[in-house]
């Protein structure tokens, strides 16, 4: 499974030395881009636009368990060894919330609102949050019929990857063969170093900037260490999900008893899905102003645990959190592969982190797949 | 037209006005709303006629007088569609805390001659005494609410309530959430949506002024508390405060205090 370690594409990275690293930030600015990167907010990483690298999170690394995420800062000059904050990606790309478009009563008309984009370089992006983008870039039908308001978002970006070179407690992207190396979907790669940064470009519009930064030759030894750096991440994960195939049977587990064990703890806040980097779903909203002569559609974040997903009139579909979650887990893992064929989850971590009361999907999946009989 | 324009009227019982407030803080909209309306009963802004027949009434506040019980009958008579507004009419409001307590010796306590007090035993929202409607939930309303509820009943549609999550508004918000940041105690994933995740957008958890979802899991969020460092009393009180008469609420606090006493 553990196919990201090395990764299929092919990398011709070149040496950028810690010191030099505002050259990076300088060539991105000067080239156009506003610079979206990782800084501790809140006691959390959160992506923010900046302009400078001394901003960056040096020597900050996260603890993750379930229900449970602090920040911890040392004295180590790096500034990527943490894995991930509650988002990165996809409020860049679907907005939580956004007008689609206005209606006016007097003339009768419509008129689309498009959103207000700047060229924006996103740095420090992980390999699990770019599988999940391609995973909503294929919701979103970015290559056939694409939806504008996605589109017009996701093409103002730049992305600059970095490996994981350690994990979280919650991470298990080996197992989904998404990390945590990078693996592609991105336009510029980096790894860290202890003395700097290996940087590669992996499109048109990254080499535009990779050209600029005079890399210098890395050495074999910088190669090794690129590469050993995201193998003893991936070593570091103990949890892991099932198989695709495997996963398959739990359209074949509905009426497990375990789903009633998970039912007793889940919320049914939604917080999972707000955190997944590929739950897709969302409301459309008419909101009307008070005068009656215009209104708005709004599309915002919804999640299969908020009670109005599933209502049809006066009818609700899955009127209980048992019901929600089960929907969830099968949906993201099984009903993907037939939709989208691969499962909806680039294993993360975050559903655990983030959930309240601490809820683990990898657990609770091995439950239902293990645990008593199968349904007739 | 505007001979033909529906009768509005605001009625205030037990309470501290701020939903009210949030009616007169709407800015623009509250310039638009005559033009929409005609406002026969508002004494906070002005027209005062308590006994007006109105298409639509708003009501404010807990009944917990006997003169209340009678005034409330009255709106309900006047009036073709009554709404709640606010945690005191929805759900008794923070007055409605006394219904927990032993009314009398706190009244002793508070008064030198408790015998001029004529209030009754308990504190209801007003559904407890008339049919209500419609409800509109939070302390103070989100005025946003009021006027979208305003806008389908002059289009002659049934308002829409809120049915998601405070952690939805907070997560769509991109707020960080206190309680896996910080291990702050947050009343949001059993709580309705309405005020913009308020509380958790300056770093506290959520008070739950909207009150309960429609379906919650107390007992689960309840266990998380205790994990947290709130013992079950305390963890009561966090059932029992703004919403506290909501029955999803009253019954978590009730079951959490039963079980303190064992």
């Amino acid at each position: 499974m553990n196919s990201q370690i090395h990764p299929s594409v092919e990398r011709r990275p070149g040496f950028l030395p810690r010191s030099s690293l505002q050259t990076l930030f300088t060539v991105l600015l000067q080239t156009g881009y506003k610079i979206y990167g990782p800084q501790v907010r809140d006691g959390a990483i959160q992506f923010v636009y900046m302009d400078d690298p001394e901003s960056l999170p040096m020597g900050v690394t996260n603890e993750q368990q379930p229900g449970h995420y602090r920040l911890t800062s040392g004295e180590s000059r790096r500034l990527f060894d943490w894995n991930h904050g509650p988002q990165a990606l996809k409020p860049l790309c679907f907005a939580p919330r956004e007008v689609l478009w206005l209606e006016g009563a007097a003339p009768f008309a419509f008129k689309r609102t498009l959103p207000e984009v700047t060229q924006t370089a996103v740095i420090g992006v992980r390999a699990c949050d770019l599988a999940a983008l391609a995973i909503l870039d294929q919701h979103f039908e970015l290559e056939m019929r694409p939806d504008p308001h996605y589109r017009q978002r996701r093409d103002s970006l730049l992305l600059i990857g970095v490996d994981c070179a350690q994990s979280a407690s919650t991470c298990f992207c080996a197992s989904t063969g998404d990390g945590p190396a990078l693996d592609g979907g991105y336009d510029i790669g980096m790894a860290e170093l202890d003395e700097g940064f290996l940087i590669w470009h992996q499109s048109d519009k990254g080499q535009a900037i990779t050209d600029q930064l005079e890399l210098r030759a890395a050495t074999d030894d910088q190669l090794e260490a690129m590469l050993q750096a995201t193998t003893r991440a991936a070593g570091q994960q103990k949890r892991h999900l099932p198989g695709s195939e495997e996963l398959q049977q739990l359209y074949k587990r509905l009426e497990h008893s375990h789903w009633d064990q998970v039912a007793e703890r889940c919320l049914a806040c939604g917080n999972c899905t707000a955190v997944c980097p590929t739950c897709f779903c969302y409301q459309v909203e008419h909101e009307m102003a008070l005068s009656g002569e215009s209104a708005e559609m709004v599309r915002s974040w919804d999640s299969c645990f908020s009670p109005t997903h599933s209502d049809m009139g006066h009818f609700q579909v899955r009127n209980n959190i048992k019901y929600r979650y089960r929907q969830w887990m099968t949906h993201k893992l099984a009903g993907w592969q037939v939709q989208q064929r691969r499962i909806g989850c680039t294993g993360c971590g975050r559903c655990i982190a983030w959930c309240p009361v601490g809820i683990d999907l990898t657990e609770e999946v091995t439950a239902v797949l293990e645990e008593g009989s199968l349904d007739v | 037209m505007t001979d033909t324009k529906p009768k509005l009227a605001v009625h205030k019982f037990s309470s501290c006005d701020g939903c009210q407030l949030a009616l007169l803080n709407l800015g623009e909209p509250l310039l638009l709303l005559p033009q929409l309306v005609d406002i026969v009963h508002f004494a906070e802004a002005g027209p005062s006629d308590p006994v007006a027949q109105a298409d639509i009434a708003l009501v404010e506040g807990s009944v917990s007088t006997p003169e209340d019980i009678e005034r409330i009958r009255q709106v309900r008579e006047h009036s073709g569609l009554l709404i709640s507004i606010g945690a005191c009419a929805t759900a008794g409001g923070l007055q409605a805390l006394a219904n927990f307590t032993d009314r009398d010796t706190w009244m002793a306590a508070v008064y030198e001659q408790p015998g001029h007090i004529e209030s009754l035993q308990h504190s209801n929202p007003i559904s407890h005494y008339v049919k209500v409607d419609f409800e509109i939930h939070g302390c103070p309303v989100n005025s946003r609410q009021v006027v979208a509820a305003l806008r389908d009943l002059l289009s002659g549609v049934k308002p829409r309530p809120e049915r998601q999550s405070v952690c939805m508004e907070c997560k769509r918000k991109g707020l960080v959430c206190t309680m896996v940041s910080k291990g702050e105690p947050c009343m949001g994933p059993v709580t309705v949506a309405g005020c913009g995740a308020l509380c958790p957008s300056m770093g506290r958890g959520c008070y739950s002024c909207y009150g309960p979802l429609e379906q919650i899991n107390d007992r689960s969020l309840a266990e998380r508390f205790n994990q947290l460092g709130l013992d079950r009393a305390a963890v009561a009180r966090r059932f029992h405060f703004i919403a506290n008469h909501a029955p999803a609420f009253k019954q978590a606090g009730e079951r959490l205090k039963e079980t303190t006493n064992e």
